[in-house]
């Protein structure tokens, strides 16, 4: 049973971590950009967060936590957003070819947090920010319930945040105007054009809000499941492809992604939770193919949705395309 | 206050070199259905997109309901209340009729479908559309497709609808049903304009027709006074002189038997319907026809690129008239075919579209085609460098190098490359479709000496164009198409342009009703 609990724990907080970084990419492509540089994008929002809440409880003589958290929380989205800025101007203005910006950014965006990383870690190999006891903080009383309530309420306020951010996406999406027209500059920036949709101003906004929720996943890991702690790691690169592969998975809808993402965590985890509940043990080598399962997961519902056939599961028509009106 | 819906006032349009539109002036009634006719490249859709804001006209000016109007962008043009339905749908696939509508809408006040579709369901009744709301674009016909983009039009609140080629999409019958709709909604005060260039539409549907011939505005009559006759003269104009020199066919040697030759599309609907003719070695065989009515298909089905319906024969005659070594080409591989001695270069609209890589130089081009010739594990690139170097010489193509690659070369060098290329190849069946499209004067001439050349050394050069004069100075017989049918073979030394006119756009009475 304990087993069991841990592993919902373990899965629900991993999946949050993916669960941004999805929402973030499914708003990107939404307007028509395909943007592999997630990973990049996490690895930014993770070290700007943790930097900025780790530079001012070390600095600050009156270190009030909550006002830490706050200040993660904010530079983690701005500094995400700026990486999605590197991209749209790129990719938007400059009309650069799309996959090959993503990867670069990807690249950049752990080169950099690495870099800068060092001179936090000033030759330590990890160092840790007391705030990540705000991202934790449990929902008091009721996460004391017994069972449900370590299943539902003892969790961290982010993810909540990302069930309550993808619900809003999802109704954004598909109940306001502004969702329309985004989904029309990703389907057919033609017509939206033609319809008087500001194309350019929709992919810029898409890309760059869209980086800034995907970097709230790097904040999560780092301040959340991380423990605040910060060590040269690669663990972001992976969870920013799995949430690409998420993405898919969802076929491009918010609402999927939230038990999407839990059922990758918990996929990912099986290794280390399943296995010793049967009571099976495997060899270390083998936990690595174990946790493939979820890209193998991505790879039948991609066989599945175009054998279907349905346009809705479809990825955005124009995604991958660069827009500019032809003068002829 | 004016009785005119739309003005224009000595319109001029121009992209790099070609003159789209030259002073035209014209207007358009409230209350009217007004046909602009033209043949194919007479300007008419460019003229009508500087109404609706796609364009911007060079010089001249547009006055909407009396006043002088700026219209920039189609959001423009939707203010003064103009909306036109062009020929390939602005339309998003995965949403819904209703969704699709709600795009347009002015982009303030509250979001509501429900109240789109209210209005969108007024404006259906209105008017009989037949159209469901939820129904998703993707899942509609082309009929449907369009009637979403009136209603669209009309959504917005438009006063003159602009049709560019309605028709050119819709069964016999759905035709019809657009025609109510169209006389419904002038009975309604709306002004439309209908681009086509379909005879007998033009003086069904239409009070006026303005006519457009290579971008100049010809005249216009009312339909009550007019008649087939007249109209085609104004649509193809006076002969006019060329000069290509043709030579007289000597020694001509049966090439190509074609018997029966029918094409279906996708949809199993005929686009070559029955057509029967001989192409011969030493002789220009021309083949006429609005663009769409059956002339692509025509030639790639000769070339193995689409399949021959049942009971279509192509009987190809490599030796002098002799009857041991013909072959059947449908049912061959096009490789199979090309290597046989027919070759076809098919200028698409976007020139690079079919038969050369944008992104390759001349000498790689020449390759694509050559490759298979060679016989050692590495490619031979010698060969396709010499020929890519006489064709540049005796062909005067422009380019820095043949390495630069061909997408930097102008439009009339790039298909001096690909004509070329067929011709370089020896073929004794040369098929070119749209060889001078886009081309300048100077550099068409240089086409049609190639092909005049070709033509004295025997082979059998079978050539589809858009201009009437040059088919009856270039070619010798001319082969008329019209929807899918042919519509007779013509004498190029004898017919005139009014003939080929007519035929092309009518169907012989023998079919019993025109189409």
């Amino acid at each position: 049973m304990e087993m069991l609990i841990a592993w919902i724990l373990r899965t629900v907080s991993f999946g949050t971590i993916i669960l941004f970084g999805a929402m973030g990419e499914i708003i990107t492509e939404k307007s028509g950009n395909l943007n592999l540089g997630v990973p990049g994008i996490m690895y930014l929002g993770g070290f700007a967060g943790f930097a900025v809440a780790y530079l001012y409880e070390f600095s600050s003589p009156q270190y009030i936590p909550f006002v830490g958290m706050v200040l993660a929380v904010v530079c983690a989205f701005l500094a995400a957003m700026l990486g999605g800025l590197i991209y749209s101007f790129i990719t938007i203005t400059l009309r650069a070819n799309q996959n090959v910006t993503g990867l670069a950014l990807s690249i950049f965006g752990q080169g950099v947090a690495n870099f800068f990383g060092a001179f936090l870690l000033n030759g330590k190999t990890v160092t840790q920010t007391a705030v990540h006891h705000v991202f934790q903080a449990k929902i008091p009383f009721l996460s004391g319930l017994g069972v449900p309530g370590q299943i539902l309420f003892s969790y961290g306020f982010m993810v909540y945040g990302a069930i309550a951010l993808a619900f809003f996406l999802q109704h954004l999406l598909n109940r306001t105007r502004v969702g329309l027209n985004l989904r029309a500059v990703g389907e057919n920036a033609a017509t939206a054009d033609a319809a008087g949709v500001n194309v350019t101003r929709y992919k810029y906004m898409a890309t760059c809000l869209g980086a800034g929720i995907s970097g709230l996943g790097g904040l999560f890991y780092v301040l959340d499941y991380n423990n605040g702690i910060w060590a040269t790691t690669d663990q972001i690169e992976a969870l920013g492809w799995l949430a690409v592969a998420l993405v898919i998975f969802a076929t491009w809808k918010p609402r999927n992604a939230i038990w999407g993402s839990y059922l990758f965590g918990m996929l990912y985890w099986l290794y280390q939770y399943l296995l010793p509940l049967l009571g099976i043990t495997v060899s270390s080598y083998a936990t690595d193919l174990i946790q493939m399962v979820p890209y193998v997961v991505t790879i039948v519902v991609l066989i599945i949705t175009s054998l279907r056939k349905k346009q809705e599961d479809q990825p955005p028509q124009n995604l991958g395309i660069a827009y500019f009106r032809e003068e002829r | 206050m004016t009785d005119y819906a739309i003005e224009l006032r000595h319109i001029t349009k121009t992209f790099g070199s070609v003159v789209a539109n030259r002073d035209v002036s014209m207007f358009v009634r409230k209350g009217e259905i007004l046909s602009l006719l033209g043949e194919n490249g007479s300007g008419k859709t460019t003229l009508m997109n500087m109404i609706a804001g796609i364009y911007y006209p060079d010089s001249g000016e547009i006055l909407v309901d009396g006043t002088a109007a700026e219209i920039r962008s189609p959001r423009d043009a939707m203010r003064l209340k103009i909306g036109m339905v062009h020929q390939h749908f602005k339309l998003i696939n995965v949403f819904t009729a209703a969704e699709n509508i709600a795009l347009v809408m002015e982009h303030k006040g509250k979001y509501s479908l429900k109240s789109v579709k209210a209005r969108a369901r007024e404006i259906c009744d209105q008017y009989g559309f037949d159209l469901d709301l939820d129904q998703k674009v993707y899942e509609m016909s082309v009929s449907q497709k369009q009637t979403l983009e009136i209603v669209k039009v009309l959504f917005e609140g438009a006063d003159l609808l602009i049709l560019d080629e309605p028709t050119a999409v819709l069964t016999p019958q759905e035709t019809e049903r657009l025609f109510n709709v169209m006389r419904a909604m002038r009975n309604n005060g709306k002004s439309i304009i209908i681009i086509t260039h379909k005879l007998h539409e033009v003086l069904e549907i239409s009070d006026r027709v303005v006519v457009l011939r290579k971008g100049e505005y010809v005249g216009d009559v009312l339909t009550r006074d007019a008649t087939t006759a007249v109209l085609t003269e104004m649509m193809v104009g006076q002969k006019v002189s060329l000069n290509i020199g043709r030579s007289d066919p000597r020694e001509l040697h049966i090439r190509l038997a074609v018997r029966h030759l029918s094409v279906l599309n996708a949809e199993n609907v005929k686009v070559l319907d029955d057509v029967s003719f001989d192409a011969f070695g030493g002789e220009i065989l021309g083949i006429a026809g609005i663009s769409g009515n059956g002339q692509k298909e025509l030639l790639e089905a000769i070339a193995g690129l689409q399949r021959g319906a049942e009971g279509s024969s192509v009987i190809y005659y490599p030796d002098d008239d002799r009857d041991s070594t013909a072959e059947q080409l449908l049912g061959k591989p096009p490789a199979a075919i090309r290597k046989m001695g027919v070759h076809l270069s098919f200028v698409p609209e976007d020139r690079l579209g079919m038969g050369l890589v944008g992104s390759m130089g001349m000498a790689d081009n020449m390759m694509l085609k050559s490759y298979k010739e060679g016989h050692s594990l590495l490619v031979q690139r010698n060969a396709p460098r010499k020929l890519a170097r006489e064709i540049k010489e005796s062909l005067g193509v422009i380019t820095p190098s043949i390495q630069t690659p061909v997408s930097r070369l102008s439009g009339g060098n790039v298909q001096k490359v690909l004509v070329g290329r067929e011709i370089a190849a020896a073929p004794t069946v040369l098929m070119t479709a749209y060889a001078v499209r886009g081309l300048d004067i100077h550099t068409s001439y240089t086409i049609y000496r190639l092909l005049e050349e070709q033509k004295r050394q025997g082979v059998a050069v079978i050539y589809v164009g858009e201009d009437l004069d040059v088919l009856i100075e270039l070619c010798d017989r001319i082969l008329v198409l019209c929807g899918g049918k042919m519509n007779g073979i013509l004498n190029a030394r004898k017919t005139t342009k009014e003939q080929v006119g007519l035929l092309m756009t009518k169907l012989a009475d023998k079919e019993g009703k025109d189409r």
